[in-house]
């Protein structure tokens, strides 16, 4: 790779190149050494980069036609998915595509903690990862606001309310929120600017995230450190891009038949009942998405309490790469840590479940001991596992699977099982 | 690939089966042979045509339409009445309009480009020739209850004496199928209610198949569309992904490693 002594071909465009370097970093995109045992979970970063500029696209269209008023937003919905040209397929698309966002970026955080993609030195990859993350919350939560239905209503309702837990100027920082003593139009349209501004955020984050990954290069699925190029990486352009607009496809195809087939499903049918202050439904629930983390607000008798641990469930994340001990970073070669994967997945799926149930009895008590587990899953587990395990020996690289590392070295795998990792 | 194919679809099912489990209900609903479900579902254009009529002989004095025009009925992907027939349904209803070049308000026969005329000139006016209920505008209402068409088909048809020890208040009525089984409407459908123009019989089943249907119009006039489009939106992504396949492994045997 010749990255830095690139020269474009053309006089025209070793002129400009000079002044403005565009085709070297270009350049630099298209040849962009990957380790090449990338798997198809890793195709999901590129998944992430079209879900964030359909909802751009898709947002910017709704926005041409959407009314930002408490009287007028729901009615002016009606009018999207009724007179405007199309409008009901950018509607769904934006909607669904918050869904599909959502899928997609927890594959993607889960692969992460697979692989071990989060630690040294990929630290600071990892926590713009989490901040985007936080703003997709707060820009979901606030897009679900704009259609004005009694869901908008009454989860932005619940969520602000979380702010008067603070103690002494809580009531102050909710009022200050709302705009006044209740969410009413100066809240609609709040959100509705925010929720505007923070997809441009996101894609700021998002140059950043890109340009981290691209100073040590990515994390490969048996986690040792690679030489770059060398006869372990492919070139970013076409190998890397074929397959990830591949696994695209693939991803448009479910993301179609919601869209087309079941635009409501991933919805609240109460959110095509028009906002009512005066009707609370029967049962307030967030999108599927925020489920878990609803889960273990719930959990927690005391209010200001249970928005403590909700936010320090996701706030854990970003201190991941010093709470896992281990310094190797594949999960294929941590047959403990393995387990303990699998079951924080199924742990999180338990809390999303339980976080759309109402708070009582049996449900209440699996939502508090799943919240006990996903902590402990960090601040115990994590820390001890790096500690005891005994991990398996890595290969020297990606082409041979030649074992180092280790003195109790196993009889090597073969090829065929390292390629399929 | 065989493998990433496996997990992704686990998790499609997850998802699907998480939905499918919270959206059951205490009483099994009613359904019947819907034409509007699944991925080629369209629109009875004759149900429709007298699901429009139940609407307006029995459902119309107490529910509004506030998002329907009269120029809807004539739509493509909808009743399908030729622009005669809805300009002449449209004239039989009067419109509050103005104020004319003296100030005044005055009424007029209805055009194409009209709202449907609303049964109340508002809230208050409906609840207190309602008894303090308010009828929900049905615009959308098939959507925004779960359950959809099968929800409101079996309310129409779930009425029946209330259980024994069961009190109920002056104007309230038992409900197999509504939230709560306490409804305030007084079940609207009896046979032979309606005349059809066409003879089908108006049976009470009939009658509730068809006003459904009709709803059903109203909360997605696109319905049809968005089936149409979906097909050949997802035929085209998986031919283009064959092909992209193939690329990619074209492009993958330039090296010894598989994809």
């Amino acid at each position: 790779m010749s990255e830095h002594n690139y020269q474009p071909k053309s006089k025209f465009g070793k002129w400009f190149n000079d002044r403005l370097p565009l085709l070297t970093l270009a350049n630099h995109l298209t040849d962009y050494p990957t380790p090449k045992n990338l798997n198809y979970w890793w195709t999901f970063g590129g998944i992430l980069t079209f879900c964030l500029i359909t909802q751009i696209i898709t947002g910017l269209v709704l926005a041409m036609h959407y009314i930002a008023h408490a009287d007028l937003a729901f009615s002016s919905v009606e009018h999207i998915m009724r007179d405007v040209n199309y409008g009901w397929l950018i509607r769904y698309i934006h909607a669904n595509g918050a869904s599909m966002f959502f899928l997609a970026v927890y594959i993607h955080i889960f692969r992460s903690l697979f692989y071990g993609s989060y630690k040294s030195p990929r630290e600071i990859i990892w926590i713009l990862g989490i901040m985007i993350y936080l703003l997709m919350m707060a820009a979901a939560f606030m897009g679900y606001v704009l259609p004005w239905g009694q869901m908008s209503f009454w989860g932005a309702t619940v969520i602000t309310n979380l702010f008067s837990a603070i103690p002494l100027v809580g009531e102050s920082i909710t009022t200050w929120l709302w705009g006044g003593y209740s969410v009413d139009n100066p809240t609609l349209t709040r959100f509705f600017t925010l929720h505007y501004l923070i997809p441009f955020l996101i894609l700021g984050l998002v140059v950043l995230h890109i340009w981290a990954l691209h100073v040590p290069g990515n994390n490969n699925p048996i986690g040792i450190d690679i030489k770059k190029p060398s006869k372990d990486t492919v070139s970013f352009h076409p190998y890397i891009v074929v397959k990830d607009l591949f696994a695209l496809l693939l991803f448009l195809i479910l993301f179609a038949f919601f869209v087309f087939y079941s635009p409501n499903v991933l919805g609240h049918a109460d959110n095509y009942i028009e906002a009512n202050p005066l009707v609370t439904p029967a049962h307030i629930v967030p999108e599927w998405y925020l489920l878990p983390f609803y889960a273990i607000l719930r959990s927690i008798p005391d209010k200001l309490m249970g928005v403590i641990a909700m936010l320090s469930a996701i706030l854990i994340l970003a201190a991941l790469p010093w709470l896992d001990t281990s310094k190797i970073r594949s999960a294929v070669f941590r047959p403990l840590y393995k387990q303990f994967y699998w079951i924080l997945v199924l742990d999180v799926l338990i809390l999303g479940y339980v976080g759309a149930m109402p708070a009582e009895g049996l449900y209440l008590l699996i939502a508090r001991i799943g919240t006990a587990y996903y902590f402990a899953h960090f601040l115990i587990i994590l820390p001890i596992l790096g500690k005891v395990e005994k991990t398996l020996p890595l290969p020297m690289s990606i082409s041979e699977p030649i074992l180092g590392g280790s003195l109790n070295a196993e009889p090597a795998r073969s090829k065929e099982n390292y390629q399929k990792l | 690939m065989l493998k990433f194919v496996k997990y992704f679809s686990l998790i499609f099912f997850l998802i699907s089966g998480n939905i499918v489990s919270s959206a059951e209900n205490a009483e099994k609903l009613l359904t019947t042979d819907w034409t509007f479900k699944g991925p080629f579902g369209k629109f009875d254009r004759a149900s429709l045509q007298r699901g429009y009529q139940v609407y307006q002989e029995v459902c119309a004095s107490c529910h509004s339409l506030k998002y329907m025009s009269y120029r809807n009925l004539s739509e493509e992907g909808g009743p399908e009445f030729s622009v005669q027939e809805a300009k002449a349904i449209a004239a039989n209803f009067e419109i509050l309009d103005g104020p004319n070049p003296e100030g005044e308000m005055f009424t007029r026969p209805a055009r194409l480009s009209d709202k449907f005329a609303m049964p109340y000139a508002n809230e208050e006016e409906a609840k207190s020739a309602n008894g303090g209920a308010y009828p929900p505008d049905m615009s959308v209402l098939v959507k925004a209850r779960k359950g959809g068409a099968d929800y409101v088909y079996s309310v129409l048809l779930g009425y029946e004496d209330p259980p024994v020890g069961m009190k109920l208040d002056d104007g309230v009525h038992y409900n197999k199928y509504m939230y709560g089984n306490k409804i305030k409407m007084p079940a609207p459908l009896s046979e032979g209610l309606v005349e059809y123009a066409d003879g089908t019989s108006a049976t009470e089943q009939q009658m509730a198949k068809d006003v459904v249907s009709f709803l059903m119009w109203t909360a997605e006039p696109h319905l049809e569309q968005r089936h149409k489009i979906g097909f050949r939106a997802i035929v085209y992504l998986i031919i283009l992904s064959i092909l992209v396949y193939f690329s990619m492994k074209k492009i993958w045997s330039r090296i010894e490693t598989e994809v």
